[in-house]
């Protein structure tokens, strides 16, 4: 590299930062931070600065991006392209993207807690827009003419006088192995011509079309298929097996047992199958009584110890209550229910470790399954594929950890493990169950002068890191124990996400109780704590507005200041229809909810009108009116997407879902024992509307909806009803027992 | 040897008998589109057409579909060239992970093969056991909607589905 060259390019970048060129890192994912004295980087480029970490130009024009976070159905593929291609002023379909894989992509952690498009698509965007403006001003110096007399154009920089450059003539040498500035030029909203449309997503016609998809479709030449045997139940100790006749059953390659972890390989899949469930069969196992009792989840809750810490304290002693209401809230256990059990391919060949897996974190797990394997990391790749829908930590890593496990005993042939669906619904880690306590006073005028709110919860993540995350790593011979679990601090929280009310109380105090043990194994759920915490603070609002004798959506307003917040509240509220003190037809409510999700980002309102029937208590979700605003719209129809999918899904959970268990065991197993939405159940009508923010950052909106669904749909069952439910879900049973009929 | 035709092609196919069609047609056959989601009949992510009528592949085994036609969603249509059915999926973007689609889309099919025109509280009704975890249901009900408005006469008699490979 010339002397020339370094100078060229710190003339085009403009600014104090300084301009790094390493070829050391060449090939490698750049993971170095910005020095300290400089500005932070925008987005995921503070932890990934070199421009080429994202974008890579090759002399025939060609484009790929790499995003270091992970296709979950999503749409990110699809918001990210549509980002790139926006600000490299080339057309949607001219890009390659690739996503999250150890051996390619900057790593970006998981792709969790509605991040992708703050920490990716803000690193793609700013990423494209310098890319674009170290083109401009490479061709401004071979054409020897000012920038400003250049554009960018599909795939080249144009002149006046209609000279054309092409990216890939432009990019020679290492022109974008540079580390990204702090600011970027972006485009003007109003110009965009790609993002802020309804671009269709990628990843769809495959999907539509059996093509292969998803990780469960791999093959590999060579596969062998396996399915592991799991012991029976949390605390289980592996006793004995004859393992002799299955080893002999057709297609059979290996048995594997590495201390409680037991697992079958075979030619073809149900082969393995068969094999499965005999050798599950034949194992001997001492259980132990290990689970709590089923009942109320406030028994259990209060029975376990908890660190305390008070996370909001505001006091105005000017401001008193008059009338004051107490209630509790609980949620059970709740599965994530990935409609394709969770699935992996391993290939351990000449001392590397490869594996595909559908996990929201390959950097994590790339770690945790060297740590069980006693490799160095560079000798793990991990590689996602997509799988079924995630909904957070469910058996993905594990998977993922089985299959290398067992990939390493047989070395040399690929391994596709497949989960069934009794291991999914009791192996996977829980949402952990919740309860809430609150306490709350409205002064002389109907207004709310003090609040207080109590969350007992268990941690929200167990994700790998180490290797203790992984079913495999506990079960095998080294017998890797799971870290404490520790709370996710705030501003996100974990259990006390959300649990901090967005609303102008004079005087607010909320405490978290955090449980470290946990009787079930338990993680990420979407949205976290926010579900629960939003459902609790959102049926209490209307609970005090009923004791005020206001209409809930006024006295929502009445407490917020944030003008956003009220914009997708009037918003909702507008186009539901609602009216003050509204009635139905017998046994139909409306309701109402709120929430900013984190308090930090999307904001989402939703209106719903409920029908009870009072025969099997059973409620059904007539419409639901949604207002969200997620800062600048990437894709209007997937941002529509999630929200719909996040309404559906907050309804199944609130109506109908509850992992269940005995003394020793999950009983929970399947769909009959584990219940969820079906479409018969199906709302008539579901609405979202959407307040775009050109120019503003992106806000995650993936688990936005979650907990304003829950709270919309409670508050209108009791106003169908006249009786308050604060016990999730909200069953039949439950509703019947109420309304005593 | 077990005969049976997928897609208009003849296939023989060395397996135990047992074998649930779903790992002849994955395994064996390679095809990709219908799913395994609980093995039990609970899911609908499996669901295949045979001899017209929607079967649960995962509990269907080998032995019964001898000498019989089975359409995968493979059988309507590519990428390239997709059926009326998944042109109205595309159209109505009607996935999120997409996982169970493959099966409502044929459980869909066999219904407009017998209903061209069906209501919604039977599309609620033949979709009923299918479960999807997204949340996706209202836009599969309007491709469903869709793909009724989309299919000819000669797309919804049954026998001629399956496009000849």
């Amino acid at each position: 590299m010339s002397a020339s060259l370094i100078l060229d390019r710190r003339r085009v970048l403009t600014g104090t930062g300084a301009l790094i060129a390493s070829f050391s890192l060449r090939g490698t994912p750049a993971q170095e931070r910005a020095p300290a004295d400089q500005p932070k980087r925008p987005g995921s480029l503070a932890i990934a600065p070199y421009l080429d970490s994202w974008i890579r130009i090759d002399a025939d024009g060609s484009i790929t991006v790499f995003t270091g976070k992970a296709e979950l159905g999503q749409g990110i593929k699809t918001a990210l392209q549509q980002i790139a291609a926006e600000e490299l002023n080339v057309p949607f379909e001219s890009l390659k993207l690739v996503t999250a894989d150890t051996k390619l992509t900057a790593n970006e952690g998981f792709t969790a807690g509605s991040h992708s498009l703050q920490d990716s698509g803000t690193a793609i965007r700013n990423a494209a827009a310098q890319v674009r403006e170290l083109l401009l001003a490479e061709a401004a110096r071979r054409l020897g003419a000012p920038a400003e007399h250049l554009k960018a154009d599909d795939g080249a920089i144009v002149g006046f006088d209609d000279r054309r450059l092409s990216y890939g003539e432009l990019v020679a040498s290492d022109l974008l192995h540079v580390q990204a500035q702090p600011t970027s030029k972006l485009k003007d909203p109003a110009s965009f011509t790609i993002m802020g449309r309804p671009v269709r997503r990628v990843d769809i016609p495959a999907k539509m079309t059996g093509g292969a998809a998803y990780v469960q479709d791999m093959r590999i030449p060579g596969m062998l298929h396996a399915r592991v045997v799991r012991p029976p139940s949390y605390g289980a100790r592996f006793v004995e097996c004859d393992v002799s006749a299955i080893e002999k059953m057709p297609g059979v390659v290996r048995v594997v047992r590495d201390g409680n972890f037991l697992a079958v390989v075979a030619k073809k899949e149900f082969q393995s199958i068969k094999a499965m469930d005999a050798l599950a069969a034949a194992a001997h196992w001492n259980e132990s009584v290990s689970l709590p009792k089923q009942g109320d989840v406030r028994s259990i809750l209060a029975a376990l110890p908890s660190q305390d810490s008070r996370i909001l304290e505001r006091s105005n002693p000017s401001v008193r209550g008059q009338r004051t209401i107490e209630a509790t809230y609980t949620r059970p256990y709740l599965s994530h229910g990935s409609i394709g059990p969770s699935c992996a391919v391993a290939q351990f060949s000449d001392g590397m470790m490869t594996v595909w897996t559908h996990t929201q974190g390959v950097y994590p797990d790339r770690q945790a399954i060297a740590e069980m394997l006693d490799l160095p990391q560079q000798s793990v790749r991990v590689i996602h594929v997509e799988g079924s829908g995630c909904y957070g930590h469910n058996g993905a890593d594990d998977a993922a950890g089985d299959a290398a496990l067992i990939a390493r005993a047989l070395s040399g042939p690929p391994v596709r493990v497949q989960w069934m669906r009794g291991q999914e619904q009791t192996w996977e880690p829980f949402g952990p169950a919740m309860m809430t306590r609150l306490k709350g006073s409205l002064d002389a005028e109907g207004r709310i002068a003090d609040w207080n709110l109590e969350v007992w919860s268990n941690t929200h993540t167990m994700r790998p890191g180490g290797a203790g995350a992984l079913l495999a790593a506990q079960h095998s011979a080294k017998a890797v124990a799971p870290p404490p679990p520790r709370p996710i601090p705030l501003p996100e929280g974990g259990g006390d996400r959300n649990a901090i009310p967005i609303y102008a109380f004079p005087n607010a105090n909320v405490v978290h109780h955090f449980i470290a043990e946990m009787p079930l194994r338990v993680s990420a759920l979407r949205s976290l704590g926010a579900y629960h915490n939003v459902f609790s603070i959102e049926s209490f609002m209307d609970e005090l507005a009923a004791l005020a004798g206001a209409d809930p959506v006024e006295f929502r307003l009445m407490h917020l200041q944030d003008e956003r917040g009220r914009d997708v509240i009037e918003k909702a509220a507008d186009a539901f229809g609602w009216k003050k003190g509204q009635t139905f037809a017998a046994n139909h409510g409306q309701g109402f909810a709120f929430a900013r999700y984190k308090n930090l980002a999307a904001y989402c309102a939703i209106a719903s009108e409920v029908e009870v029937n009072r025969g099997t208590g059973r409620a059904r979700l007539m419409r639901a009116v949604a207002a969200v605003d997620a800062g600048q719209i990437v894709n209007p129809d997937g941002l529509t997407n999630q929200i719909e999918g996040a309404i559906l899904q907050s309804l199944s959970w609130t109506l109908y879902e509850n992992v269940t268990f005995d003394d020793t065991r999950i009983t929970s197993v399947d769909w009959q024992s584990y219940p969820i939405l079906r479409f018969d159940a199906v709302t008539d009508s579901i609405e979202v509307h959407l307040i775009d923010r050109p120019g503003q950052p992106f806000l995650g909106s993936g688990e936005t909806g979650q907990g304003p669904a829950a709270a919309s749909i409670a508050n209108a069952i009791a106003n169908a009803t006249g009786k308050r439910l604060r016990e999730l879900p909200l069953t039949g049973k439950r509703i019947k027992d109420a309304i005593g009929t | 040897m077990t005969s049976l035709s997928v897609n208009g092609r003849d296939h023989q196919i060395d397996a135990d008998p047992e074998t649930p069609l779903l790992y002849v047609l994955r395994d064996d056959i390679e095809l990709n589109a219908a799913k395994f989601g609980c093995g039990l009949g609970q899911c609908g992510a499996c669901t295949v057409i045979v001899d017209g009528k929607a079967v649960l592949s995962c509990v269907t085994p080998l032995l019964l579909v001898e000498g019989k036609q089975v359409i995968t969603l493979e059988g309507l249509g590519t990428a390239a060239d997709p059926g009326p059915i998944q042109r109205a999926f595309m159209e109505e973007q009607a996935a999120q992970c997409g996982y169970c689609i493959p099966g409502m889309m044929m459980r869909a099919q066999a219904l407009l093969q017998r209903n061209p025109k069906p209501t919604d509280e039977q599309i609620r009704t033949e979709l009923g056991m299918h479960l999807c975890r997204c949340g996706t249901h209202m836009r599969i009900l309007r491709a469903v909607h869709r793909a009724a408005g989309l299919m000819s006469p000669a797309d919804t008699s049954s026998g001629t589905i399956g496009r000849k490979p």
